[in-house]
């Protein structure tokens, strides 16, 4: 769907974007994740066609941004940072305008205003002006003039900013059934917004890409290690030196161990191999039992501080 | 064409909605009527030629405030990166502004038309210079709105696009006053003479419609449209 080749945008002698390259497949997610001021609005500002890159090239759906921008700028709906509307117009007014510049055949206008509006909780406000609503419902107009045109690919920048908690769970709620059907970039920086509701991550940091992968992925190839957390009943010591004989296994600690109940090891394995099947076929072999076997996953909060602050203590 | 018309009526619902569009034909209405009116009397004419000739300087200060908005909202408010992200192309939403702006002066004059019709009624008024004034008038502020247009791309401050925008006209309006005329060097004075827009003004209102003035008229909406263009694409220069 979207094709990033080696793109670099200067402002003066300042890089936002440095030599970035991606690609995004139809009907994935992609959460587009990065500190503020690591270049992603301008990236998504290059996608969109709003400018060009210095360097390099972006299609989408097979059409180039420089050459063909008005077919590019079909296939997009767009919702930037902080839902820039305009505020002295009625939400009908304003999906009506939008339909137009769309190219929505006056006749199906109405329909698609009013099923739209539906699909963005809409209904209740409909006729008032826009400068009236709360955050929320800005947030949820901006939603809905980026999906009139039903297009291929959503472009959302920050789209919960300044929403309090039970709206963020909505917009994600709406963003995780929009993307079922489309191909949808979603950049932030809040990383619960990204693991909640993407395929891949994006991690940029100064214009540079520092990191792409499935979360799962993400969070092992930092840490470098899987980490299981088992409770076992049986001697302590003798599971002990099993444990530390099996083969993947780096490190092995006693976190808990109550008279009469499990003792609870932390395991730590090179990432390769099932660790969970390992222990539980070691625990059957010398006929110790199991109450409890856990993964403990690094967490993307880590993955992300890990990744922009090594960027940084490299300089 | 069907992009234009979408950003004309946008514009003119913005317009419509809010105040704006209400306190400036109130206030031009007003403003011109008073002005007209308290000298009428006392010149015992049955003519519109001194409401022509104060014209000019009422649009030089109407007209950035028609279109002092029309960017700078848009880039002040972000709404810009949205408008031109959509399939719309730059001149297509400028000719659409500027419709809408022409649109809104078009009212303007319309809504001075009891007047002529009152000095007609009052004694026997010669139609032909007012219908030239009208179409002078019309050309002139057009010519107007295109520069406060211009203006309004280049800044996000409101108020800078109006005093700037207003600065801008009047210069335009003098350059070709007899007095600058006057004091410029003689190889420049006809240059002048030709660039200000007075001249052509005046010659239309007296009835006189020469394909010349009109064409005066076009060329400098036409170059201050492209600058217009020109400002909007600026943001792709960086």
């Amino acid at each position: 769907m979207i094709e990033v080749k080696g793109v670099t945008k200067r402002f003066g002698p300042k890089v936002a974007v440095d030599n970035l390259s991606f690609e995004v497949k139809n009907g994935e997610v992609l959460g587009f994740l990065g500190p503020n001021g690591a270049g992603k609005t301008t990236m998504m500002r290059i996608i969109t066609c709003y400018m060009p890159a210095t360097e390099g090239s972006v299609t989408v759906a097979g059409h180039d941004t420089l050459t063909e921008s008005f077919e590019v700028r079909r296939h997009i709906g767009y919702l930037p940072e902080s839902a820039p509307l305009y505020l002295d117009m009625d939400i009908t007014d304003y999906l009506s305008f939008v339909a137009q510049v769309r190219g929505i055949a006056p006749s199906e206008r109405h329909e698609k205003i009013r099923r739209i509006a539906e699909i963005c909780g809409l209904q209740n406000v409909m006729g008032q002006d826009i400068g009236t609503l709360s955050k929320g419902f800005k947030q949820r107009v901006g939603l809905a003039q980026a999906l009139i045109h039903d297009p291929d690919l959503l472009i959302l920048d920050e789209p919960t900013t300044g929403l309090d908690p039970a709206q963020i769970i909505e917009m994600r709620e709406l963003i995780k059934r929009i993307g079922r059907e489309k191909t949808v970039i979603l950049c932030s920086h809040i990383l619960p917004e990204v693991s909640a509701t993407c395929d891949r991550i994006l991690i940029i940091n100064e214009g540079k890409k520092v990191a792409s992968g499935t979360p799962d992925e993400l969070a092992t190839a930092t840490e470098g290690s899987v980490t299981i957390q088992a409770k076992i009943y049986g001697p302590e010591a003798q599971v002990r030196e099993k444990i530390e004989g099996m083969e993947h296994v780096i490190g092995c600690r006693v976190v808990e161990s109550p008279p009469g109940g499990p003792v609870t090891f932390v395991l730590k394995a090179k990432p390769n191999g099932d660790l969970g099947r390992e222990v539980f076929k070691m625990v059957v072999e010398n006929g110790f039992s199991l109450s409890e076997l856990k993964a403990e996953r690094i967490s993307l909060e880590d993955v992300f501080l890990q990744l922009t602050t090594k960027e940084r203590s490299a300089e | 064409m069907r992009n234009i018309a979408a950003v004309l009526q946008k514009e003119l619902r913005s317009y419509f909605n809010s105040p704006i569009a209400y306190i400036v034909i109130v206030l031009f209405v007003g403003f011109s009527s008073w002005l007209f009116f308290r000298s009428f009397f006392m010149a015992n004419q049955a003519s519109m030629r001194l409401y022509f000739t104060m014209l000019p300087w009422l649009f030089m200060i109407f007209a950035p405030l028609i279109t002092m908005r029309l960017w700078a909202e848009e880039k002040k408010l972000n709404t810009l990166e949205l408008l031109m992200t959509m399939p719309l192309k730059d001149w297509e939403a400028v000719l659409g502004k500027f419709f809408a702006s022409l649109f809104l002066l078009v009212v303007m004059l319309l809504l001075s038309l009891p007047l002529a019709l009152s000095v007609s009624a009052l004694g026997n008024m010669d139609w032909g210079p007012v219908i030239g004034g009208y179409l002078g008038a019309f050309l002139m502020g057009a010519a107007y709105l295109s520069i406060g247009l211009f203006v309004s791309s280049l800044t996000q401050n409101q108020i800078v696009a109006a005093i700037i925008g207003f600065f801008l006209c009047f210069v335009m309006w003098i350059v070709g006053e007899n007095i600058v005329v006057f004091m410029a060097p003689a190889s420049l004075a006809g240059v002048l003479e030709f660039l200000g827009l007075g001249a052509h003004f005046e010659s239309i209102g007296r009835g006189v419609i020469d394909s010349r003035d009109l064409i005066y008229y076009l060329t400098v909406i036409g170059f201050f449209l492209f600058l217009n263009v020109k400002g909007v694409e600026s943001r792709k220069w960086a």
